[in-house]
C-alpha cells in the first residue's frame, strides 16, 4: 500500500540512522529482520545469523561429553574426590592395602550408580527435546511461495510461520497477523504461569489496518527489540517501517512459546526469539540445591568421622613404629623386606603405614552414606507424593515436591512465614455489603446464604474425611448441595476422557468452574437496595423516553447507578458463554487503551459514530455537546491523519444487541434469575473483580459483553447499554487503582470510573469543600470501611469523575504521547494515569470477604501446638488482618496484642524499648509463676512427658525465651523502620517473646527481610508459606519454600521447594512427614555412623595384633562390598519406611513435632554416644573370636571371615532394635541381606582357587559352615554385643521415655481418654458460647449468621457472656473499662456501653457540626450490629496499644490494657484531646 | 500432550510420578489407595520396655547357660599337653642349639627334650608345633607369595608374581616356591619317643599326611607340570627359597607329598591369624582299640633344632592334644556362654523389678495428667 511506495531515500536514511543506533547499543537490543529478504544470499550475510535456532537442548551432555562432564560433576563432591584419592592411592606399592583394582570398585561403583541416574534423567530430557524438536509448523518459504511444514527446529529468528487455532507456539513470535476481524489472538498461557484464562494479543499496529492477506514477500521492515530476557510480562520494542515510521510494540504483540492459540483461526508472525532465547526457556531453570540442616549437622560428623580416622592412622602408625623399633637391627623373618630388597627405617614405615590405614580404614568415612540418603530422598518425595491426604480432588493436584534434598527440614521447622490472602484465605472473593452514597445496605440475606454454605461444605467435609475412601462423592445424597453433584461430575468426566490432553484441558476447566463456585455467584440482593436500583433505573429509562436530561435524577440515585456501572465495567472481566465456541474477548492492556490514536478519537466524536455507540438509536437524544466536538478535532488533527480517516466514514454494522423494554420485575429469587442468565460467564483477573461484577449482576446490571472497545451492560428497564470504552488504567500495585474511561450512552459524558483501595481512592476524592453531600458521603463512608475493616473484609472504594471533552482532549494528548514514547514509557504511562485519576466523586464502598480456607484455624493451632511460631506477613491492612487473624485462631481474644505503629524511626525505637520493658515487667520479673502458668496453658505443654521443659519449644541455639501470650500487630512501615539495623535486634526480642507475629502492609521485600532477619538472627529453620508473586521474595529466602498452587498464578509455586494445593496440607506435610523424613533420615545417618565405626573398629583391634602391620583379617572383598552390598538394603527399607509413631497419633499430638525441632533424633551426643557404642559392640565382636580362637591353628582368613558374619548378624540386629515398625519389607530386606552375604561368600570361596591374592579364600566358607564354633560364635557375639543397647532401649522406654516413645506407647490408651484431656484440641471458644435472650442481639439477628458464626459461637455471646473468659479480675470493672476507651462524643450516648472498641484503635472523630446527632446515632447502631456480626476482635478487652503519634508531641510511647485502665489512667489516648486532624492522620497511619 | 511435555514445569526435574504403576494417567493425579504407597503396609510395631522385653531376657539366659555348661564340660574333656623347647633358659636341652641365629647353618642341632604325660591319650592326637610372637599375619607377609606359582602354573614357576618380590629371584633365577611365607618355612623335625617302663624308647608313628585341608592339597597346590613322576625336572631352572636347606622337591620321598604338595608345607602356607598360633605337625592315629594312643608315661621329644626364633623373641613349642567336635581345647567359649547367659538373666531380673516398680506407675501417670 501507501507505504510500499516510500522513496528509497527514506529508508536508507532510517537505515543509517538505524544502523548508528545499533552501535550505540549494540548490547541492548537485537535486531530482527526477516529472513525472506536473505533467502537468496548466503548465510554469513543474514543478519539473524548470530541468533539462536528453535532447536532446543536441554540435556546436559553428548554422547562425547557424557563421560568427562559427569566426573567432573561429580568430583564437585568433596566426599567423591577423597574416595577417588584413597582408590589412587592403592596404586602405590609401599602404601597399597587392597588389590588397587578392587580398592577402585567403591568409588566407580558410586560414581557410576550416579551417572546412570544422571543419564536416564538426560536421556529422559533427550527424548523430550527430540519430541518437541520435531514437531510440525508452518513456515513460509520464499521458493515454495507458500507456508510449509517445517519441524520446530528448523524455525530461525526472521521466519514467518502461521500458526493454526490450538496450536502450540513454537517460538517467540511477533503477531503480524490475525484471522480474527479484531486483529486479535487468543492464547492459553497455563503452561508458562498457570493462568487458565485466555489472553489476548494484538496485532501489532502497522499492520493493524491490513484488510488483504498479510504477504510475507512484501514485509520489509525491521524489528529492533529488547534482548532475550525471561521477563514474561515485559516485551519492549518497535518495529521501522521502510517509510521509516517506527511502531512500538509491546508484549501484547508477542506470543510466547509454548502457549496454546485458541479461538483464533489463524495467525501469522515473524519469530523474534527462538529455541532457548524464548521467554519460556529463559524461565525454565532447574531445580535449585538447598543443604538441609540436617545434612549440615551430618556434615560436621562426617569431618568428626575424619578425625577418629586421623586418630586411629596415627595410632596404628605410631604402633608400627615402635613395633619396628623393638627388633632393632634384627629384622625379623615376617617383617618383608621392601620389594628391591632395602630396609626400611621404623619411622619410614610408619610413614608409609600412616597412607595404608587411610586406605584401609576408609569405611569409616561412609562412601555409601550419601548415596544412600539420596536414595531414601527420592523415596521418601515418592511417599509424599503418593499421599491421598494431600492430594485435592477439586483441583486435580497433589503436593510437589520441588526440591528433592530436603525432605527432612520439614520436620525441624520452627518459624512459619505465612502470607494470608489465597493462603490462610481461599482468594475466593464473596461480595458481602456495600455502602453507596453513605447509605450502608448489609445484605443480611446474603450472609445466611453465605452461612448455610458453610454448613454445607462441613458436612462434606466430614463425609470424606470420616469414610475416608468408602463414601464417594457421588454417593452424597443428593439433597445435600448441587454444588456437591457438579463437583464430582467434573472430577468424574475427566476420569472417563482418554487421552491426557483431554484429561488436562478437563481439569482446567473444572478447576475454572471451582474459580468461580455458586457460593461466589449466587449473591442474594439487599431488598433496600435492589428497590433503589429498580426505582432509578426506571426513572432513567422514563427520562430517556421524555429526552430529559440525567441530571434530573435526583444524586443519591444516580449514586447507586453509577455505583453499579462501575462495578460492572471498571474492571477486565472477559464475558464468556458456555454455548459459542469460547469467543472471549479480553482486554489487559495496562495503563493502555482503545483509543489507539488521537485519530481514533477525532473519529470516534464524530457525529456519525455517535449514534452507533448507543444501542438504542431512537435514544440519540440524549447525546449532547456535539459541538464541542469539533473544537477538539481541530486541536488534535495530526500530520497522518488521512490513513485512518478513511475509515471514519465505515459505517458500524448495525448491532443486534437486544434489549428489554419490558418493566422487570423484582425479583427476589436470586436463583431462578441465576438459572436464565446462568450462561454467561465471567473471567477475571483476580477474584475480587468477579465477585464484584457478580454482585452487580444480582442487581441486574449484569455485564453482557466486553470488546476491546466498547462493554456492554444491561440494566434493569433500561436494557443493554454500549459503553464505549475508551481507556482501561489497569490495576497495579503502586497506585492501587484501577480505571476505565468511558462515554457514558445516557449523558454522554466521558466518564471516569475508579476503583481501588480505600487508602488511595479517599486522598484522591474532591476536597470536601465543594459540597456537604459528598463530604457526608465521604465521611460516613470512611466509617463503614473502618467497620468493614473490622469485620475482615477486603474494601474498595468506587468513584467516578466526570470529564469535560476539553478535559479529556488534554488529557489524551498527553497520554498518547505516552504512550508512544520509547524511553522510560511505563513511568509515562504511570504519570498520565495519575493526572487522570484526581479530583473524584465518591460513590461507595464494598465489602468482599475473603473466606478462610477449609481447616485454616484447625491447621494454625495444631502446628501451633507443635511448636511452631506461625507470622503472618500480609499486604493487607491492619483491621482487614487482626480479623483474619482472629478468625483464623493466630490471635487468641484471650491473649494481650501489642500493636507498633509508629512514624519514624525514633519512635519505632521508643515503641520497642517500651514493648521490651513491658514484656519483661510483666512477665519475666514481677511473677515467674504467672508466666510459667501463663505458658503452659498457652502450650498445653504435653504434660505427661516428664523430659519436655518448659523452654522446649526454643531452638537449642538460642537462650530459652519464655513465649508469652502476646501477639504483635506491626503495620509495613513501622515494620521498615524495625528492621533497620539498629533496631532489628529489639524487634526480634519483641517479636519473639510473642506468641504471634502478624505483620499488615507490608511489601514482598520486607516479607523477605523479616524471613531473613529471623532466620539469620535466631538460627532458626524458617518456612515460608505463600501463592501470589509478591510472596516468591520471602519463599525463596526461607529454609523451606511452600507455594500453594492457587489461583495466583504458578510463580510462587515455581520457586517453592514444595507445592501445596492447600493450606491445611501444611499440616500433614510438617507433623507426619516431616516428623518422619526427619526421625528417619536421623536414624539413618546415625546407623550408618555406628555401622562403619563397629566395622572399622574391628579391623583397628586386629592391628594390636599383627604388629600395626596393616594386616585386615577381613577379606578385602568383604571389607569393600560389606557396605555397598551385604548391609546396604535393609538400612534403605528402615530408612524409607520406618515409622516411630503412626500418621493419626502425630496428627493428634501435635506435640510430638518438637522433637524434630529441637532435633532430638540427631544431636550431637547421640553420635559420641553411637560411636562409644560401635567401639563396645566392635570390642566383644573382636575378642569373642579372638579368645574362641586364641591359640589355635586357625588361619588369618578363616578366622576373619567369621567376622564378617558376625558384624553383619550384629549390624542387623542393631539395626532390628532401632527399627520401629516392622512391615514384611524390613524382613525381607534382612533375609535378602543375609542371603546375600552367604551366597556371595560361597560363590566366592568356591570360584577360583588361585584367584584373590592375598586372602586365597577358597572353600573357606564351606569349611566354616561345617564348623560347629562357628555357628555357636554367631549365636553367642551378637547378643553379647547387643545386650547394653538393648537393655538400655528396654530401661528408656520405661523409666524416661521420650515423648515420641509415649506417643507410640500411650496411643491406643490416649485416644480412649483423649476426650476432655488437655492433649485433645480443642477450641477455647467452645465454652464461652452462652446463649443470649438480650434484645440486642434479636434485634440485630438478620446480620448474625455470618460466615464464620458457626465456627465461633462466640458471636452469640451478650456482654456478661463476653466477659466470662476474662477472669474475675476483669468483670467487676468490666463496663467502666470499656468505657474509657471509647472517645469522649460516643461516650455521651447511651447506647455506647456496646459499641465496643475497636481493637483498642481511636474511634474516628465524628464531625461536631449540625449532623452530629443524626451521625453518631448512625454510627453507633452499625457499630451495634457490626459488634455482633464480627469476628472476636471485639471481644477480646486485653489488648495493649502501642501507639505513637505522628506529630509526636508526646515524647514517651503510651502502652495501656484494658484491664489496666483504672490504674494508668493518663495513658490512655483520647483521640478527642486531639485536633481532629490529628486524628485524621493517626488514623491513615494505623490503617 | 504437547503442552504437557512441554510444561516448564516438568522439564525442570521434579520427580514426577514415576513409580511403580503408573496408572496414575489413566485416573487423574489422584495416588493409588494402596497400603504401600499410603504407608499402611501391615506392620508389627515392638514397643521396647521393660515389660516387653523382659521375657527375651529370661529365654536368652535360660538358652545360653546350658550350651555354656555343654561346652565348658566338652572344653574339659580334651586333653592336651604342651611343651616349649625353644631352649631360652640355660637349663633347658635346647638352649645350645637355639644360639644359632643362622637359617643356613651347615652343621644340623638335634636336642632331646623329655617330658612325662599323666593321662593317656585315648583317641587320636594331633601333634602340633606352636610358634609365639611370630607375626605371620603380617600384611606385607601375607601377601608375599604367589598362588598361582603354587598351583603348578609354569609361567609362574618361571615368572613369579611381583608380590614375591623380594623372595621372587635368586641369582637371575626363579625362586620356587617364591615370597616370604614360604621362605620362612617352619623346618624343624620332631620325632617323638615312648619311654617304655621297661627301658626301651619306642618311637611312635607320625603320621604325615591328613594334616592340611584336602582342598588346598587337591585343589590349590599343584605341582608344576601335572602329576608327572619326575618332579625334579618340572622344578628345573628354579632356585629353592634363600632361608631353605634343600629345594622343594626334596621334601619328601613320597612323591604324593613333595613339591607344593608337601602337607607341612601347605600347612605352612595357611598362614595364622595370630602372632601365637600353632600348626598342625602330625598325627598319631589310634592303632587300636585296647591301647591308649598315647599310653601315660614317659616321653622324649627329639628336635631337630633348625628355626630360629630368638631373633624376634619367639617361643617354639610342640603340643599334643586330642580334639572333640568343636576344635581343640579351648574353654573360653563354653565360659562366654555361661557368662552371657547369666548377665542376660540377672538384667532380666533388673527389668522385672522396674517394670514392677516404675512400669505400672509411669503408664498410669501419663494417662491422668
Amino acid at each position: 500500500m501507501a507505504r510500499e511506495t516510500e522513496d528509497p531515500g527514506m529508508a536508507k536514511a532510517s537505515k543509517v540512522k538505524r544502523q548508528r543506533k545499533k552501535k550505540t547499543k549494540e548490547n541492548k537490543t537485537r535486531t530482527v529482520h526477516a529472513n525472506l529478504l536473505y533467502d537468496n544470499a548466503k548465510g554469513e550475510e543474514n543478519p539473524n545469523r548470530h541468533y539462536a535456532n528453535n532447536k532446543i537442548k536441554t540435556t546436559k551432555y553428548t554422547v562425547l561429553s557424557f563421560l568427562p562432564k559427569n566426573l567432573f560433576e561429580q568430583f564437585h563432591r568433596f566426599a567423591n574426590v577423597y574416595f577417588v584419592f584413597i582408590a589412587l592411592l592403592n596404586f602405590v606399592p609401599v602404601v597399597n592395602a587392597f588389590q588397587p583394582e578392587l580398592a577402585l570398585a567403591p568409588v566407580v561403583f558410586i560414581l557410576s550408580v550416579t551417572a546412570i541416574k544422571d543419564l536416564w534423567e538426560d536421556y529422559r530430557r533427550h527424548r523430550s527435546d527430540k519430541e518437541i524438536n520435531h514437531m510440525d509448523c508452518l513456515v513460509y518459504s520464499r521458493a515454495e511461495r507458500s507456508y510449509v511444514e517445517k519441524y520446530w527446529k528448523e524455525v530461525r529468528v526472521g521466519d514467518f510461520i502461521r500458526l493454526r487455532c490450538n496450536e502450540i507456539l513454537p517460538a517467540d513470535v511477533l503477531l503480524l497477523s490475525s484471522s480474527d476481524p479484531d486483529r486479535l489472538c487468543h492464547i492459553e498461557t497455563a503452561t508458562l504461569d498457570g493462568e487458565t484464562n485466555l489472553k489476548q494479543r494484538q496485532v501489532v499496529r502497522s499492520f493493524f489496518d491490513l484488510d488483504c492477506d498479510f504477504d510475507p514477500i512484501k514485509y520489509n521492515s525491521i524489528i529492533e527489540c529488547e534482548k532475550p530476557n525471561n521477563d514474561l510480562n515485559r516485551f519492549r520494542g518497535y518495529i521501522i517501517h521502510r517509510s521509516g515510521r517506527r511502531d512500538a510494540l509491546y508484549k501484547e504483540n508477542l506470543l510466547l512459546r509454548g502457549c496454546t492459540i485458541r479461538n483464533t483461526e489463524e495467525a501469522v508472525g515473524i519469530v523474534i526469539y527462538a529455541g532457548h532465547e524464548t521467554k519460556a526457556m529463559l524461565n525454565n531453570n532447574g531445580p535449585r540445591y538447598k543443604r538441609s540442616k540436617l545434612e549440615r549437622q551430618m556434615n560436621v560428623d562426617v569431618f568428626w568421622c575424619v578425625i577418629i580416622l586421623l586418630v586411629m592412622c596415627l595410632f596404628a602408625a605410631v604402633g608400627h613404629g615402635l613395633w619396628m623399633f623393638q627388633y632393632g637391627d634384627k629384622r625379623p623373618v615376617f617383617d618383608v623386606l621392601s620389594p628391591d630388597g632395602t630396609d626400611l627405617s621404623p619411622i619410614m614405615s610408619a610413614i608409609y603405614l600412616f597412607l595404608t590405614m587411610i586406605i584401609v580404614f576408609q569405611v569409616l568415612i561412609p562412601i555409601s552414606l550419601f548415596v544412600s540418603i539420596e536414595i531414601v530422598k527420592i523415596c521418601q518425595v515418592y511417599f509424599i507424593h503418593q499421599d491421598m491426604e494431600l492430594y485435592d480432588e477439586e483441583t486435580d493436584s497433589h503436593l510437589q515436591c520441588r526440591a528433592l534434598n530436603i525432605t527432612e527440614d520439614l520436620g525441624q521447622m520452627q518459624y512459619i512465614f505465612s502470607d494470608k490472602t489465597g493462603t490462610l484465605t481461599e482468594n475466593k472473593m464473596v461480595f458481602r455489603r456495600c455502602t453507596v452514597a453513605g447509605v450502608e445496605y448489609s445484605h443480611d440475606a446474603n450472609a445466611r446464604r453465605l452461612a448455610m454454605y458453610q454448613e454445607m461444605d462441613s458436612e462434606e467435609e466430614e463425609c470424606t474425611s470420616h469414610g475416608g475412601t468408602l463414601p464417594r462423592r457421588d454417593s452424597v445424597t443428593s439433597h445435600q448441595s448441587a454444588r456437591v453433584v457438579l463437583r464430582s461430575q467434573s472430577t468424574k468426566s475427566h476420569r472417563r476422557t482418554g487421552s491426557r490432553a483431554e484429561a488436562k484441558r478437563a481439569s482446567i476447566l473444572s478447576k475454572h468452574t471451582a474459580f468461580s463456585s455458586p457460593m461466589e455467584k449466587d449473591i442474594t440482593p439487599d431488598p433496600q437496595l435492589l428497590d433503589k436500583v429498580n426505582e432509578c433505573s426506571s426513572q432513567m429509562d422514563f427520562m430517556r423516553f421524555h429526552s430529559q436530561p440525567m441530571s434530573q435524577l435526583p444524586s443519591d440515585l444516580a449514586d447507586v447507578i453509577d455505583f453499579f456501572i462501575a462495578l460492572t465495567i471498571c474492571n477486565t472481566v472477559v464475558v464468556s458463554s458456555p454455548n459459542q465456541p469460547r469467543q472471549k474477548v479480553r482486554v489487559r492492556f495496562e495503563l493502555k487503551s482503545p483509543v489507539k490514536t488521537i485519530e481514533d478519537f477525532i473519529k470516534r466524536f464524530t457525529p456519525s459514530r455517535l449514534t452507533s455507540g448507543s444501542n438504542n438509536s431512537s435514544s440519540s437524544s440524549l447525546i449532547t455537546n456535539r459541538s464541542s466536538n469539533k473544537g477538539c478535532s481541530s486541536m488534535l488533527s495530526s500530520p497522518s491523519a488521512e490513513s485512518t480517516l478513511t475509515k471514519l466514514d465505515e459505517e458500524q454494522p448495525p448491532r443486534d444487541l437486544e434489549h428489554n423494554f419490558g418493566p422487570v420485575l423484582p425479583c427476589y429469587d436470586g436463583k431462578a434469575w441465576n438459572l436464565e442468565e446462568g450462561e454467561l460467564r465471567y473471567e477475571a483477573e483476580s477474584p475480587d473483580e468477579a465477585a464484584l461484577v457478580y454482585a452487580a449482576r444480582a442487581y441486574k446490571c449484569s455485564l453482557v459483553g466486553r470488546l476491546p472497545d466498547q462493554v456492554t451492560m444491561e440494566l434493569p428497564h433500561l436494557g443493554k447499554l454500549n459503553f464505549e470504552l475508551l481507556h482501561t488504567l489497569g490495576f497495579d500495585s503502586t497506585r492501587k487503582r484501577m480505571s476505565v474511561v468511558v462515554r457514558h450512552p445516557l449523558t454522554d459524558q466521558i466518564t471516569v470510573y475508579t476503583k481501588g483501595a480505600d487508602s488511595v481512592i479517599m486522598d484522591l476524592i474532591k476536597p470536601p469543600d465543594t459540597g456537604k453531600r459528598q463530604k457526608k458521603i465521604v465521611n460516613r463512608t470512611q466509617n463503614y470501611l473502618n467497620l468493614y475493616a473490622a469485620d475482615g473484609l477486603r474494601t474498595l472504594c468506587i468513584a467516578k469523575k466526570i470529564m469535560s471533552k476539553e478535559q479529556y482532549a488534554c488529557w489524551l494528548q498527553h497520554h498518547l504521547e505516552a504512550e508512544t514514547a520509547i524511553q522510560g514509557r511505563e513511568e509515562l504511562l504511570f504519570e498520565s494515569a495519575l493526572r487522570l485519576e484526581t479530583n473524584l466523586q465518591l460513590l461507595g464502598a464494598t465489602g468482599i470477604e475473603d473466606r478462610l480456607q477449609d481447616g485454616v484455624p484447625e491447621t494454625i493451632a495444631s502446628l501451633r501446638k507443635a511448636g511452631l511460631q506461625i507470622w503472618v506477613l500480609t499486604g493487607d491492612k491492619q483491621e482487614t488482618a487482626v480479623n483474619i487473624a482472629y478468625a483464623c485462631k493466630l490471635l487468641d481474644p484471650e491473649e494481650e496484642i501489642l500493636t507498633l505503629n509508629a512514624d519514624s524511626q525514633e519512635a519505632c525505637a521508643l515503641l520497642l524499648e517500651e514493648s521490651l520493658h513491658y514484656i519483661q515487667a510483666k512477665f519475666l520479673c514481677s511473677s515467674t509463676d504467672q508466666a510459667a502458668k501463663a505458658f503452659h496453658s498457652n502450650f498445653t505443654t504435653f504434660e505427661i512427658y516428664p523430659s519436655s521443659s518448659p523452654s522446649s519449644s526454643s531452638s537449642s541455639h538460642t537462650p530459652p525465651f519464655m513465649v508469652h501470650r502476646l501477639g504483635l500487630v506491626i503495620d509495613g512501615r513501622t515494620l521498615a523502620y524495625a528492621l533497620d539495623k539498629s533496631l532489628e535486634d529489639k524487634f526480634l526480642a519483641v517479636a519473639r517473646s510473642c506468641r504471634s507475629v502478624l505483620c499488615c502492609r507490608s511489601t514482598p521485600l520486607q516479607k523477605s527481610m523479616v524471613v531473613k532477619l529471623v532466620r539469620n538472627k535466631l538460627k532458626v529453620m524458617t518456612l515460608a508459606i505463600g501463592d501470589g508473586a509478591n510472596d516468591v521474595s520471602m519463599i525463596q529466602v526461607a529454609d523451606v519454600g511452600v507455594g500453594i498452587s492457587g489461583q495466583e498464578g504458578m510463580q510462587a509455586v515455581m520457586a517453592s521447594d514444595f507445592a501445596l494445593p492447600r493450606f491445611r496440607y501444611l499440616q500433614k506435610l510438617l507433623l507426619v512427614h516431616g516428623h518422619w523424613c526427619y526421625s528417619r533420615l536421623a536414624n539413618m545417618i546415625l546407623y550408618f555412623f555406628y555401622k562403619n565405626a563397629m566395622f572399622v573398629a574391628l579391623i583397628f583391634w586386629y592391628q594390636f595384633y599383627c604388629g600395626f602391620s596393616g594386616s585386615a583379617m577381613i577379606d578385602q572383598w568383604y571389607l569393600i562390598f560389606f557396605n555397598l552390598m551385604f548391609s546396604a538394603f535393609p538400612q534403605l527399607i528402615t530408612g524409607t519406611l520406618d515409622k516411630d509413631v503412626s500418621a493419626e497419633t502425630l496428627q493428634q499430638l501435635p506435640q510430638l513435632y518438637v522433637n524434630g525441632q529441637n532435633s532430638e533424633e540427631y544431636k550431637p551426643y547421640m553420635f559420641w554416644m553411637n560411636m562409644i557404642d560401635a567401639f563396645y559392640q566392635s570390642l566383644v565382636c573382636f575378642f569373642i573370636p579372638y579368645f574362641a580362637y586364641a591359640d589355635s591353628d586357625v588361619d588369618l582368613f578363616t578366622w576373619g571371615t567369621p567376622f564378617t558374619t558376625l558384624a553383619l548378624f550384629t549390624i542387623l540386629v542393631h539395626l532390628g532394635i532401632e527399627t520401629k515398625t516392622w512391615t514384611w519389607m524390613n524382613w525381607l530386606s534382612i533375609a535378602f541381606s543375609i542371603a546375600l552375604f552367604f551366597t556371595v561368600a560361597l560363590c566366592y570361596n568356591a570360584s577360583c582357587p588361585t584367584c584373590y591374592s592375598p586372602s586365597n579364600p577358597y572353600w573357606t566358607m564351606q569349611r566354616l559352615l561345617q564348623d560347629p564354633l562357628f555357628y555357636l560364635l554367631c549365636v553367642i557375639t551378637p547378643v553379647a554385643a547387643l545386650l547394653p543397647r538393648y537393655f538400655y532401649r528396654a530401661c528408656q522406654g520405661t523409666l524416661f521415655p521420650s515423648p515420641v516413645q509415649v506417643g507410640r506407647q500411650n496411643i491406643l490408651s490416649l485416644s480412649r481418654v483423649k476426650v476432655g484431656s488437655p492433649l485433645s484440641p480443642k477450641p477455647p471458644f467452645l465454652s464461652l458460647a452462652k446463649p443470649s435472650p438480650k434484645g440486642c442481639n434479636i434485634k440485630d439477628q438478620r446480620s448474625f449468621p455470618s460466615s464464620r458464626a458457626s465456627q465461633e459461637p462466640v458471636l452469640q455471646m451478650d456482654e456478661r457472656g463476653r466477659r466470662s473468659p476474662l477472669g474475675p479480675r476483669d468483670s467487676e470493672k468490666g463496663l467502666s473499662d470499656l468505657c474509657t476507651l471509647v472517645p469522649t462524643e460516643i461516650d455521651t450516648l447511651p447506647y455506647t456501653k456496646d459499641a465496643p472498641p475497636l481493637s483498642g484503635e481511636p474511634w474516628p472523630p465524628s464531625t461536631k457540626d449540625s449532623e452530629c446527632l443524626d451521625k453518631t446515632l448512625e454510627v453507633s447502631d452499625v457499630s451495634l450490629s457490626s459488634w455482633i456480626t464480627s469476628t472476636p476482635v471485639l471481644a477480646q478487652t486485653d489488648s495493649v496499644q502501642l501507639n505513637l503519634p505522628p506529630d509526636g508531641d508526646s515524647q514517651c510511647a503510651k502502652y495501656t490494657r484494658n484491664s489496666e485502665e483504672r490504674l494508668k489512667p493518663d495513658h490512655t489516648i483520647h483521640p478527642a484531646q486531639r485536633t481532629e486532624q490529628a486524628v485524621e492522620q493517626l488514623l491513615h497511619t494505623t490503617l | 500432550m504437547m503442552a504437557s511435555s512441554y510444561n516448564a514445569k516438568d522439564e525442570d526435574g521434579h520427580i514426577t510420578v514415576s513409580g511403580p504403576g503408573g496408572g496414575g494417567t489413566l485416573r487423574g493425579k489422584k495416588p493409588e489407595n494402596t497400603a504401600f504407597k499410603q504407608q499402611r503396609l501391615p506392620a508389627w510395631q515392638p514397643i521396647l520396655t521393660a515389660g516387653t522385653v523382659l521375657p527375651a531376657f529370661f529365654i536368652i539366659g535360660l538358652i545360653f547357660i546350658p550350651i555354656g555348661i555343654g561346652l565348658y564340660v566338652t572344653s574339659n574333656n580334651i586333653k592336651e599337653f604342651e611343651i616349649d623347647y625353644t631352649g631360652v633358659d640355660m637349663s633347658s636341652p635346647c638352649f645350645n642349639c637355639s644360639q644359632n641365629f643362622s637359617w643356613n647353618s651347615t652343621r644340623p642341632c638335634t636336642c632331646t627334650v623329655p617330658f612325662y604325660l599323666e593321662q593317656p591319650y585315648e583317641s587320636n592326637v594331633f601333634m602340633y608345633y606352636g610358634l609365639s610372637n611370630f607375626y605371620q599375619n603380617h600384611r606385607r607377609y601375607v601377601k608375599s607369595r604367589d598362588d598361582s606359582q603354587l598351583n603348578g602354573n609354569v609361567d609362574s614357576l618361571k615368572e613369579p608374581s611381583k608380590e614375591c618380590e623380594p623372595y621372587a629371584k635368586h641369582d637371575g633365577k626363579p625362586i620356587a616356591p617364591c615370597g616370604a611365607i614360604a621362605n620362612s618355612m617352619f623346618n624343624d623335625t620332631l620325632e617323638l619317643f615312648y619311654n617304655d617302663p621297661n627301658g626301651t624308647r619306642v618311637q611312635i608313628p607320625l603320621t604325615n599326611t591328613g594334616i592340611a585341608w584336602w582342598t588346598d592339597k587337591h585343589v590349590k597346590f599343584r605341582n608344576p607340570g601335572g602329576d608327572s613322576s619326575n618332579i625334579t625336572a618340572s622344578f628345573q631352572g628354579t632356585s629353592k627359597p634363600v632361608n631353605w636347606r634343600k629345594p622343594v622337591y626334596e621334601l619328601d620321598t613320597a612323591a604324593d607329598n613333595n613339591g607344593f604338595i608337601n602337607e607341612d608345607f601347605i600347612v605352612w602356607m595357611r598362614t595364622a591369624a595370630l602372632p601365637t598360633f600353632r600348626k598342625l605337625y602330625r598325627i598319631i592315629n589310634k592303632t587300636s582299640s585296647m591301647v591308649p594312643t598315647l599310653p601315660r608315661g614317659n616321653y622324649t621329644l627329639e628336635v631337630v633344632y633348625n628355626y630360629p626364633v630368638r631373633s624376634f623373641e619367639g617361643r617354639k613349642r610342640m603340643i599334643l592334644s586330642t580334639i572333640s567336635w568343636m576344635g581343640g581345647k579351648n574353654p573360653f567359649l563354653g565360659i562366654a556362654y555361661i557368662t552371657v547367659g547369666s548377665v542376660c538373666f540377672f538384667l532380666g531380673v533388673v527389668l522385672l523389678i522396674i517394670h514392677h516398680k516404675c512400669g505400672n506407675r509411669s503408664n498410669s501417670a501419663d494417662i491422668s495428667n
